[in-house]
C-alpha cells in the first residue's frame, strides 16, 4: 500500500501551524492592541477591512483578541496536557507492567478521578489557588490524566506477555528500560491520540473556567472569557462569539487530525521501503 | 545429591522437584482454588545434549520453561543453570542470568518488537552487557545474523519486512547474541509452515554442533522432537510420566500417555526404523504397580497429584507408576 499524501497529517499540521503561527506572531499580525484599543465609538462593528473579525461591545478588535487569546489557550492546553500525559503514562505503564498492589492503588486513584467530574475538580482547585495561568496549569494538569492512564495500562497489559517483552527480560533488561524501550514505543499511537484529544479538552476546559470567571482574568483575552463577554449579545453581535468559538474548533480539530496523522506516520508497518 | 559432582558429568541445567501452583478464584462466590500446573518435575540436561519435553498444551511444559528462564517464580523446588541457582539466595541477577540461558519463543510474530530494527534488537543487549564499542557490536550482530542464515544488511530492517521463518531465525540470533550455553526452545517450529520447519530444525542442529549448545526443547509434536533430541521427557498433567533416551522411549513406549502421543504421528514406524506401523506391545509395569496417572479420564489439576514415582523399566528408561 503506497500513500503518497496523508490528508489527515497535512491538514492537521496546517491547522495547528496556523494557530501556533497566529499565536507566536500575534503582535506583528495585528494593528490593534487587544486590550488598550477599546474604542466605544466603534463598538459592535461587523467585520471590515480595518477590523477583520469586527469589534466587541467595548470596541476592541476581535481579530487581535483571538490571536492574543491563542497564546494563552495554546500554552495552557499544551502544558496542561503534557502534565496529564506524563502522569497518566507513568502510572499506566508501571501499573500495567508491575500489577499487584501498585496496580490496585493506581486503579483506585483512576476510578476516583473518573468519578469526580474533572471540570468540577479543576474548579475546586482554582477556587483554592485563585485565578491565573499557574493555577490553571496545575488545575488542568492534575485532573485529566485518568484516560491516558487507563489506555496506557490496558495496552501494556496486553503487550507484556508478548514474546519480545519476555525476551527483553531474559536478556537482562531492567523493568524501567523494558517500559521505556519495549512498551512505550508500541503504545505511542493511542497515547498520542489521547494527548491530542486532551489538548483540545484542556483548551475547552480553560475556556470553560475563564467563562466562569475562574480562569484568565479579564481584560486579558482568552477564548473563554471572550465567549463570556459576548454571550449576551450573541444575536446582535454574532462575530464576537463565532470567531473565538471557531478558534477553539480549529485548534481542537487540528490537534485531532495531527494526532491521527502522526500515529500513521510513526507506525513502521505503514511505511513502504523503496 | 552426593558430594562434589564430577565436573565432566555436571549437568548444565538441573531442575529438582519443581512445583508451580497458581491461585485461581473460580465461581460466583469467588471460591479460591489452586491449579497445580507443575507438580514435582525433575529434569537435567548434560552439556551438548538436547532434552525434549513433550506433552499436550496445558500439561505444564511451557510453565516449566518460563520457570527455568526466571520468568515464573516456582512455588517450590530448585533450578540451577551451570550450577548457579535461578531463584533464592545466591541467585545471579537478571543480567548475569541472561548470559547463562536464553529462550526462543513459539510465535514468530510477537517475538520481535515491531518498532525496533533487527540491528537494534540485537545490539541493545550487547550494550547492556558492557560492549561499549559500536564497531564491535555491529560485528557481533553481523556474525549472529550470518550464523542463522541471514545477511548483515538485514540489521537495518524492521520485523514486519520478514517472513515467519526469517523472524524465527532472528529470534534465534537474539538468543545467541550474549553467548549462552543453554537455550530453551519453546515450540520453536510449531507456528511455522511445514515447509519451513525442516530448515529451522536443521539450523538448530547445526548451531548445536558448531557452538556446543545445550537445548531444552519444548514441543507437542513428536515428529519434530525425533530429529534433534538425545533424550525425551513426556509430561502429562504437570508430571513427567516417562523419560529416557529417545530411542528407548520411541521404540518401547511404556506409559499409555506416551503410546497415545506416538499413535498420533502419521507413520510411527518411520521414526523407529521398524517395519511395522503398529507399536510394539507395551511393557508390563513392575509387578504390584500400574502406570500412573491413567489417561482414560482427564486428571484434575486443581487437586495435588496422588503419590506415584518414576521407576526404571529398562536401561535409560523410566516411567511413572503407583502401587495398587
Amino acid at each position: 500500500m503506497h500513500i503518497p499524501f496523508r490528508l489527515n497529517l497535512t491538514l492537521g499540521l496546517a491547522l495547528v501551524s496556523l494557530v501556533i503561527l497566529g499565536a507566536v506572531f500575534a503582535p506583528l499580525l495585528t494593528s490593534h492592541d487587544p486590550i488598550l484599543d477599546a474604542d466605544l465609538m466603534n463598538s459592535e462593528m461587523p467585520p471590515s477591512w480595518d477590523h477583520w473579525f469586527g469589534t466587541d461591545s467595548q470596541g476592541r478588535d476581535v481579530f487581535s483578541r483571538v490571536l492574543h487569546g491563542a497564546r494563552v489557550s495554546l500554552t495552557i492546553g499544551i502544558v496542561a496536557q503534557a502534565i496529564n500525559s506524563t502522569i497518566g503514562i507513568a502510572l499506566g505503564l508501571s501499573a500495567g507492567y508491575w500489577g499487584g498492589w501498585w496496580d490496585d492503588v493506581v486503579n483506585g486513584l483512576t476510578n476516583l478521578m473518573l468519578a469526580i467530574p474533572s471540570l468540577v475538580f479543576a474548579l475546586a482547585i482554582m477556587a483554592v489557588l485563585g485565578p491565573g495561568v499557574m493555577s490553571l496549569l496545575i488545575a488542568l494538569g492534575l485532573t485529566n490524566w485518568s484516560w491516558s492512564c487507563r489506555i496506557t495500562r490496558s495496552a501494556v497489559m496486553s503487550l507484556k506477555s508478548q514474546g519480545y517483552v519476555q525476551a527483553a527480560r531474559t536478556l537482562g533488561y531492567g523493568d524501567i528500560r523494558i517500559m521505556l524501550t519495549q512498551l512505550l514505543p508500541n503504545i505511542v499511537g493511542p497515547v498520542l491520540v489521547m494527548a491530542t484529544l486532551g489538548i483540545g479538552e484542556a483548551v475547552l476546559a480553560e475556556a470553560a473556567l475563564s467563562f466562569l470567571g475562574l480562569g484568565i482574568r479579564p481584560p486579558a483575552p482568552s477564548w473563554g472569557n471572550m465567549l463570556t463577554d459576548a454571550r449576551e449579545a450573541i444575536r446582535s453581535v454574532p462575530w464576537a462569539t463565532i470567531f473565538p468559538g471557531l478558534a477553539v474548533f480549529i485548534t481542537v480539530l487540528g490537534f485531532n487530525l495531527l494526532g491521527d496523522g502522526v500515529r500513521d506516520w510513526l507506525d513502521p508497518r505503514m511505511q513502504v521501503r523503496a | 545429591m552426593s558430594a562434589a559432582p564430577d565436573p565432566a558429568g555436571a549437568p548444565i541445567l538441573k531442575v529438582e522437584d519443581l512445583h508451580v501452583r497458581f491461585p485461581v478464584s473460580g465461581g460466583l462466590l469467588g471460591r479460591k482454588r489452586t491449579l497445580h500446573a507443575v507438580s514435582g518435575v525433575d529434569l537435567s540436561v548434560q552439556p551438548g545434549q538436547c532434552l525434549s519435553l513433550v506433552g499436550e498444551s496445558g500439561c505444564g511444559k511451557s510453565t516449566t520453561a518460563l520457570a527455568i528462564m526466571g520468568l515464573q517464580p516456582p512455588s517450590s523446588g530448585a533450578i540451577t543453570v551451570e550450577g548457579r541457582p535461578v531463584y533464592g539466595p545466591g541467585a545471579p541477577d537478571r543480567r548475569a542470568r541472561a548470559r547463562l540461558a536464553q529462550i526462543v519463543f513459539q510465535d514468530p510474530f510477537s517475538t520481535l518488537n515491531p518498532r525496533e530494527t533487527v540491528g537494534r534488537a540485537l545490539s541493545q543487549p550487547l550494550m547492556l552487557h558492557g560492549v561499549r564499542s559500536r564497531a564491535e557490536r555491529a560485528e557481533r550482530v553481523a556474525t549472529a545474523l550470518r550464523q542463522v542464515g541471514l545477511l548483515p544488511e538485514h540489521a537495518a530492517r524492521y520485523p514486519h519486512e520478514f517472513s515467519g521463518g526469517q523472524r524465527q531465525r532472528i529470534g534465534i540470533a537474539r538468543a545467541l547474541i550474549l553467548g549462552p550455553r543453554l537455550i530453551v526452545l519453546d515450540e520453536p517450529v510449531s507456528a511455522l509452515d511445514v515447509s519451513i520447519r525442516a530448515q529451522i530444525i536443521n539450523l538448530l542442529m547445526d548451531l548445536q554442533q558448531n557452538l556446543g549448545l545445550s537445548y531444552l526443547m519444548i514441543s507437542h509434536d513428536l515428529g519434530v522432537v525425533e530429529h534433534v533430541s538425545d533424550r525425551v521427557a513426556v509430561m502429562f498433567a504437570g508430571q513427567i510420566v516417562e523419560e529416557g533416551g529417545w530411542r528407548e522411549v520411541f521404540t518401547a513406549p511404556a506409559h499409555p500417555y506416551t503410546r497415545r502421543l506416538i499413535e498420533t504421528i502419521p507413520n510411527p514406524a518411520r521414526l523407529t526404523g521398524g517395519a511395522s506401523e503398529i507399536l510394539p506391545p507395551a511393557p508390563e509395569p513392575p509387578s504390584g504397580s500400574i502406570f500412573w496417572p491413567p489417561v482414560d479420564r482427564r486428571p484434575d489439576i486443581s487437586q495435588p497429584p496422588e503419590p506415584s514415582a518414576l521407576v526404571s523399566i529398562g536401561e535409560d528408561h523410566r516411567a511413572r507408576v503407583r502401587p495398587v
